[in-house]
């Protein structure tokens, strides 16, 4: 009855007006989907952070037999230096949290082993990364305390803090984030005019049905009724693309990700099921909004 | 049922009134005649009853409210006890006969089941029975005007308000939709109707009000369009 012939008004109106309600569509698919991605770019760069922060070390490379370093003046580190910074480690207890000795064979294990697919590492010979120290810090921020402890001591060629990579790599995400999110906010301006142009012209050319709506006495909400739903309806097929969208970035490009930062954790499809839900209700208040207001504006009693 | 006291409405940008203090009094079950030359205010009395336009000055009840103070939001259920008939019939070319005086129904939310029962009973008062599939290009005038008048009378309001209904019509159709209006006004609806169709006001011999440059300048009974000139 009621429910059944609304249905059918709105088809009618969806159908008459196909191509405006397929821009709507696109034009919301398109802000949806670049807030899905700064979303998604955002939650990386947590995930990232609580992931790497636990593992964050400071290197302090020795001097090996081929070390450029001037420091090094090309002489390697002898035992009584390694012991020495060893030693010097261990008294700053409570910032050093852990120290580790890595000895230049094992440095060579472990490139050989992360480039295997690579052809970096054919190149590589034993000595060529010297031993280590890698020194995990209870606060990762204070990574200048052990540089200027370090640096220029006797036997130490580099101190290296993966921080400071790290850092490079979350300001990409960052801009990134920032923007897809500038981009979203100009798309979502544009989906907010386009429904509004959309629904003055579909007003205009349904005023014969409103005008006798009007005049037998239905009720305001019955006569914008349909309108809302047509753009709330355009704007839930675009934020569905959007979402397919989404997800079908991150299946593809994630594992692309993945052989550059092996076994960091990514976004994933479970975090896209998180971020829909929003973005949906969010485009769904910005459709009823934006018509109820147009509605007012242009379909007066 | 209408009653306009002491009524003026000076539209905005016009210095002339386009009616000025008219005071009418129509009971229920009449039928009234408001004639007049174009620009007299035959359209804005209508429009005063059916609040599509407010007042500049005096009150008009209708059915006992005030239109003049009822709110915006209460404007729906005051047309629901209004039909309105144009000179320009204003059916929905892409709907049948039937669909046009269902919508009548359906945006008011009436279940389908009434809708099957009242529809065909009224297109047959109207006199429009085997038509509900034609398409209002597929008929007369005189038919689709007929499909006006069963679209205001559908929901059965207890007033009918017609502007100029018979105004795109010839003499004979003229008629027969004002005998069909004469039949629905002797089921007690209370009928108003503007117009400039002497031959029908002098044939029916009903109240005729007319105006002239917003002001009554005539109210009898049983009156002929040309009245006392």
């Amino acid at each position: 009855m009621r429910l059944q012939f609304m249905l059918s008004e709105i088809w009618i109106g969806l159908r008459r007006n196909a191509s405006i309600a397929v821009s709507v569509m696109l034009v919301t698919m398109v802000s949806v989907y670049l807030m899905g991605i700064a979303f998604l770019a955002q939650s990386q760069v947590d995930t990232l952070k609580g992931y790497w922060y636990d593992r964050i070390q400071v290197s302090i490379f020795m001097c090996g037999k081929n070390s450029p370093e001037p420091n090094c003046a090309g002489k390697a580190v002898t035992a009584e230096q390694r012991d020495a910074l060893k030693t010097q480690l261990e008294s700053m207890k409570p910032l050093v949290k852990n120290v580790y000795y890595e000895t230049e064979q094992q440095a060579y294990d472990r490139f050989k082993d992360q480039y295997r697919n690579s052809s970096l590492s054919d190149y590589l010979e034993l000595g060529d990364i010297p031993q280590s120290f890698r020194v995990q810090l209870s606060d990762p921020q204070k990574y200048d305390v052990i540089a200027s402890a370090f640096e220029g001591a006797p036997g130490v060629g580099q101190v290296q803090d993966q921080q400071k990579t790290l850092e490079k790599l979350f300001s990409i995400i960052r801009v990134v984030t920032w923007g897809s999110l500038f981009l979203a906010a100009l798309m979502v301006l544009c989906s907010v005019l386009l429904m509004a142009t959309t629904i003055r012209q579909a007003a205009f050319s349904r005023r014969r049905e409103t005008g006798i709506m009007k005049l037998v006495g239905a009720s305001n909400f019955t006569i914008r009724l349909p309108f809302v739903l047509e753009t709330v309806l355009a704007a839930l097929a675009g934020t569905g693309l959007a979402v397919a969208g989404l997800w079908a970035t991150t299946h593809f490009l994630t594992p692309k990700i993945a052989i550059v930062l092996p076994d960091a954790p990514l976004v994933g499809q479970s975090d896209i099921w998180y971020v829909a839900p929003w973005l949906a209700v969010f485009m769904l208040v910005i459709a009823v909004l934006t018509s109820w207001l147009t509605l007012r504006r242009y379909l007066r009693v | 049922m209408i009653r306009f006291e002491n009524v003026s409405k000076v539209y905005p940008r016009s210095n002339r009134p386009a009616l000025s203090d008219i005071s009418l009094d129509v009971e229920r079950g009449e039928f009234v005649f408001v004639v007049g030359a174009s620009g007299s205010g035959k359209s804005t009395l209508l429009r005063l009853v059916l609040k599509e336009e407010n007042v500049t000055q005096g009150t008009v009840l209708v059915a006992g409210q005030d239109v003049g103070r009822l709110p915006q939001r209460k404007v729906p259920r005051l047309r629901r006890e209004i039909g309105t008939v144009f000179q320009d019939f204003r059916l929905l070319p892409n709907k049948t006969v039937h669909q046009n005086v269902a919508f009548a129904l359906q945006v008011l939310g009436r279940s389908r089941h009434a809708i099957r029962q009242v529809v065909p009973e009224t297109l047959e008062m109207v006199g429009l029975e085997g038509k509900e599939k034609r398409l209002p290009h597929e008929l007369s005038g005189g038919e689709q005007q007929r499909v006006a008048i069963a679209r205001a009378f559908v929901n059965k309001p207890p007033i009918l308000l017609c502007d100029e209904p018979t105004g795109n019509l010839d003499p004979t159709t003229s008629l027969d939709i004002v005998r069909l209006l004469d039949r629905i006004n002797r089921t007690g609806t209370t009928i108003v109707m503007a117009t400039h169709d002497d031959d029908i006001v002098d044939q029916l011999r009903k109240r005729v009000v007319e105006l002239d440059n917003g002001h009554v300048v005539r109210d009898e009974n049983k009156g002929v369009y040309g009245g006392g000139r």
